[in-house]
């Protein structure tokens, strides 16, 4: 009951069960800024459109200790007819470290902004930028936010 | 001779009673096993509350030998979330993100594209035959949590599968030969 066995292996427990609460309650506040500007439109059966993107972004705050990694993507959100609800990443990236994750980037959309049907001319739609924080060990959790307020072109060009 | 002679005796002398004490507890802890997992399958709503990572597709994130967390809610699927799914005709479930989402006004019913993190291109390649979108159907659950390494396990004992007979069978050595 008192051997040193017995006691190595109660320690050893009650710090794995800290250390596991510990992960689990992990938690931070961020600030980012995003803007946009677009260009493009290609009709191809269903819409399509293509844009470029403005990306400006700071998630450092996200990075503690237990955070592998940050996925970050950038996705409009736009209501039709048919569908209550489309949304289409058009950018993501993994950022590994903090030093990364303070970014000012302008590119072409990496997926393609393909509607289903053709909703997209004068359509109203927000932009999303979404991040998902991958710990090293536990729950994940994401947040996004919202900038509202864009239209894409009434006619083809 | 007399070798065989005492383990022999040695046989005998077991108690009958004793022996039947340590086979129900090998059943208990058998059951309890068996108990923590429908718990789990209950409480998180998914037929496979933790899967093990098999491929790099999710790298960084997931790293092939990770355990992930499931659990599947009636929330509406959205762009970002990482998904288990089972496309029709392959066993084994992917586990990849939601890259696009296109959900229908009256049913409620959803279209969904995924992408690995780590692949160049979208998932259209791995559906079946001629199938653009996932539906609900094809998702088992959503990963909410994960813990690395610990699959390896998993692994080991499915690729050389001598060592699950192995390990059981010390296991039930040990708990015969055991003089609690």
């Amino acid at each position: 009951m008192h051997s040193f066995g017995y006691r190595a292996n109660a320690l050893l427990t009650f710090a794995v069960t800290i250390l596991a609460f510990m992960c689990a309650i992990c938690h931070s506040l961020i600030t980012s800024i995003l803007n946009i500007n677009w260009f493009q439109k290609q009709p191809h059966g269903n819409d399509e459109v293509s844009l470029t993107l403005n990306i400006t972004a700071d998630l450092q705050s996200l990075f503690t200790w237990n955070t592998k990694q940050v996925f970050a993507f950038v996705a409009p959100e736009y209501k039709t007819s048919k569908n209550s609800l489309n949304q289409v990443s058009l950018w993501d990236a993994i950022i590994p470290e903090k030093e990364h994750a303070k970014f000012w980037i302008q590119i072409s959309n990496k997926y393609r902004f393909i509607d289903q049907g053709h909703n997209l001319r004068g359509k109203d739609f927000n932009l999303t930028l979404h991040w998902h924080v991958m710990p090293k060990t536990g729950k994940m959790f994401a947040d996004k936010i919202v900038m509202s307020g864009y239209r894409l072109p009434d006619a083809y060009r | 001779m007399g070798y065989i002679g005492e383990t022999i005796d040695s046989i005998k002398s077991i108690q009958i009673r004793q022996l039947l004490t340590q086979a129900i507890s090998l059943g208990m802890i058998v059951t309890s096993a068996l108990i923590i997992w429908k718990a789990l399958m209950c409480v998180t709503g998914s037929e496979s509350p933790v899967v093990v990572v098999l491929s790099g597709s999710m790298e960084p994130g997931f790293k092939r030998g990770d355990i992930l967390f499931l659990h599947m809610s009636k929330d509406p699927i959205r762009a970002g979330e990482i998904v288990v799914f089972n496309v029709d005709g392959r066993d084994i479930p992917i586990v990849h993100r939601v890259i696009k989402v296109h959900e229908r006004e009256n049913t409620g019913e959803v279209d969904v594209l995924t992408k690995g993190d780590n692949n160049y291109g979208d998932d259209r390649l791995l559906y079946a035959e001629g199938q653009q979108w996932l539906h609900r159907h094809h998702i088992m659950g959503r990963a909410v949590g994960f813990l690395p390494y610990v699959g390896w396990v998993t692994i080991i004992m499915t690729e050389k599968p001598i060592i699950k007979y192995i390990l059981i069978g010390a296991l039930g050595l040990l708990v015969i030969t055991s003089k609690d």
